[in-house]
């Protein structure tokens, strides 16, 4: 059952890429433009450019993966704390409702004077704009588990952290990785923005460096390996939240 | 008028296993639960309400209580404080004598939609109360596998929750409770979320398995058959805030056929007239 899942998953992977290479392939032919090479064009590249592409995937991966980590390894606690105490949340939540909607990114430049043009500002951007998107999320999820539940686990002698580690913890779980893998997106395109703006390192670097250089299957190469990398990501919270929400698809 | 009430409940303690009921004993065994002028008084907007109270109710060791009244009128609310997951504004609930504090093992909870965990198997949500009071793994397979058997869901023991009928999750949450080595079971309208024929079947399941278990019973129920067939003593309460109105006294619901005895139809018509004149009290 679960290789027949992995069979109809990459068979959907596949049909999905004929389509989206078709549809690229049709676009380029009907732009007629250097800008826009095709998939025919641009797929040799990233083997011919695997040599600078490789290295700046891997710094790209780097930051985005601990980024990720430290954004929401520091915000499940304090939503957890916030959507289980009440005073907690007085203090949390009006600081929380003001800063949730502001664009995390105007601070970019901020950063880069403060930590300089390396991994520092990057990690810490992409980390901000996580930690808010986990915390928002955990905190609702944490206020709606049913009552019941926690009122049965503490009849059965359950102190505090059992109550988070047996009902409060596994409720919030599918929400949390609904978050992680929206917001995965949401994080491959700060590290975008930040690479390209800062620093010689990195996919978004390598994309705009191209770019300049009018080295235009260069530049899709790079928009390719981005492209994996946001794959990657999202497949990765995908495959954890499978197999620690599995109780979700039976029945 | 307190020790007269449990006098009496002691006479109509069950000759049955575990009670500890020999017939010299039967007046002097101690309540199993009490609830002594037990009252709960919320903040509210306009003020402070009395939601529960003062209420004052004792169950002896392997004696099966129903509590019938009207919603709002603070039943649920007694159980949360008999159980210990509430401190009452006022009074108190004592277990063998000795004040709640704190939930023990030894009393079990169900709750209307018996609180059981999704993400967890049938094995691991009867384990619970084990696991969380560091009992083995080793004694806890024992009793998980032993009161899995005698719900008879000892088939499920890896699937989910979600996986079961709505019958054999009421049957799950009793494992839960009898993994515990109940001697005081608190069940607040177990079967509410049931379809009707499936009630019959899990009061019958209920009935069962408080005889065989020995251990004594609070059961909070709107429904008057369900007080009639499962309590051998049925207390009414009163709207908010709730008190004792009535004690209606049913030890004949040992007896085989109870649903279908003429005295059973006896005892619900005079339940529903007591309703009805509540009903008319308040509305004049």
């Amino acid at each position: 059952m679960r290789k027949e899942g992995i069979a109809r998953k990459l068979i959907g992977y596949a049909l999905a890429i004929v389509f989206i290479l078709a549809g690229w392939q049709v676009t380029a032919m009907l732009v007629d433009n250097p800008a826009l090479p095709g998939p025919a064009e641009a797929f040799p590249m990233v083997v011919q450019y695997a040599g600078d592409l490789w290295p700046a995937f891997l710094v790209s991966l780097y930051r985005v993966v601990v980024a990720m980590f430290i954004g929401t390894v520091l915000a499940i606690p304090l939503g957890l704390a916030c959507g289980r105490s009440p005073k907690v949340d007085a203090v949390f939540a009006p600081v929380l409702y003001f800063l949730y909607p502001l664009p995390k990114v105007v601070l970019l430049p901020v950063l880069i004077v403060l930590m300089g043009l390396a991994d520092a500002p990057k990690i810490t951007l992409i980390a901000i704009t996580i930690f808010f998107q986990v915390l928002v999320t955990v905190r609702d999820a944490a206020q709606s588990v049913p009552e019941q539940a926690v009122m049965s686990m503490r009849s059965l002698g359950a102190g505090r952290l059992d109550v988070y580690r047996h009902v409060i913890v596994p409720a919030t779980l599918p929400e949390l990785f609904t978050a992680l893998r929206i917001s995965s997106g949401t994080a491959v395109a700060i590290l975008f923005f930040a690479e390209s703006l800062a620093g010689s390192t990195g996919l978004g670097y390598f994309i705009v460096d191209a770019w300049a250089l009018l080295a235009y299957p260069k530049m899709f190469a790079g928009i390719i390996a981005m492209a994996v990398l946001g794959v990657i990501l999202y497949e990765i919270f995908d495959i954890a939240e499978r197999r620690l929400t599995r109780w979700r698809r039976r029945g | 008028m307190a020790t007269a009430e449990s006098t009496i409940a002691g006479t109509r303690v069950p000759a049955t296993e575990g009670a500890g009921s020999g017939a010299s004993a039967s007046f002097s065994v101690p309540p199993k639960l009490e609830l002594s002028n037990v009252s709960q008084t919320y903040d509210g907007a306009r003020g402070k309400t009395r939601a529960l109270g003062p209420l004052s109710l004792q169950v002896a060791p392997g004696e099966s209580v129903a509590i019938l009244g009207p919603s709002g009128c603070g039943k649920s609310t007694s159980l949360l404080i008999a159980c210990g997951l509430l401190k009452p504004t006022q009074g108190g609930a004592f277990v063998d004598g000795a004040i709640v504090t704190r939930p023990r093992l030894e009393t079990g909870l169900i709750l209307q939609d018996f609180g059981l965990m999704p993400w967890k198997t049938v094995e691991q949500n009867v384990g619970l109360g084990l696991q969380v009071r560091r009992v083995s793994k080793r004694e806890r397979r024992e009793r998980v596998a032993d009161a899995l058997a005698r719900v008879g869901l000892s088939d499920f023991a890896k699937a989910y929750p979600a996986e079961l009928s709505g019958g054999m999750r009421q049957r799950l949450a009793m494992a839960r409770a009898l993994a515990c080595d109940i001697d005081l079971l608190l069940m607040d309208e177990p079967l509410s979320a049931l379809d009707a024929l499936l009630r019959e079947e899990m009061q019958n399941m209920l009935k069962r398995t408080w005889r065989e278990g020995g251990y004594a019973q609070v059961l909070v129920t709107h429904s008057i058959e369900e007080a009639v067939f499962l309590g051998q003593r049925v207390v009414v309460m009163t709207p908010r805030p709730g008190r004792i109105a009535f004690t209606l006294y049913n030890s004949e619901m040992q007896a085989d056929d109870w649903r279908d005895d003429p005295l059973f139809f006896e005892r619900c018509r005079e339940l529903r007239e007591v309703l009805r004149a509540g009903e008319e009290v308040l509305h004049a």
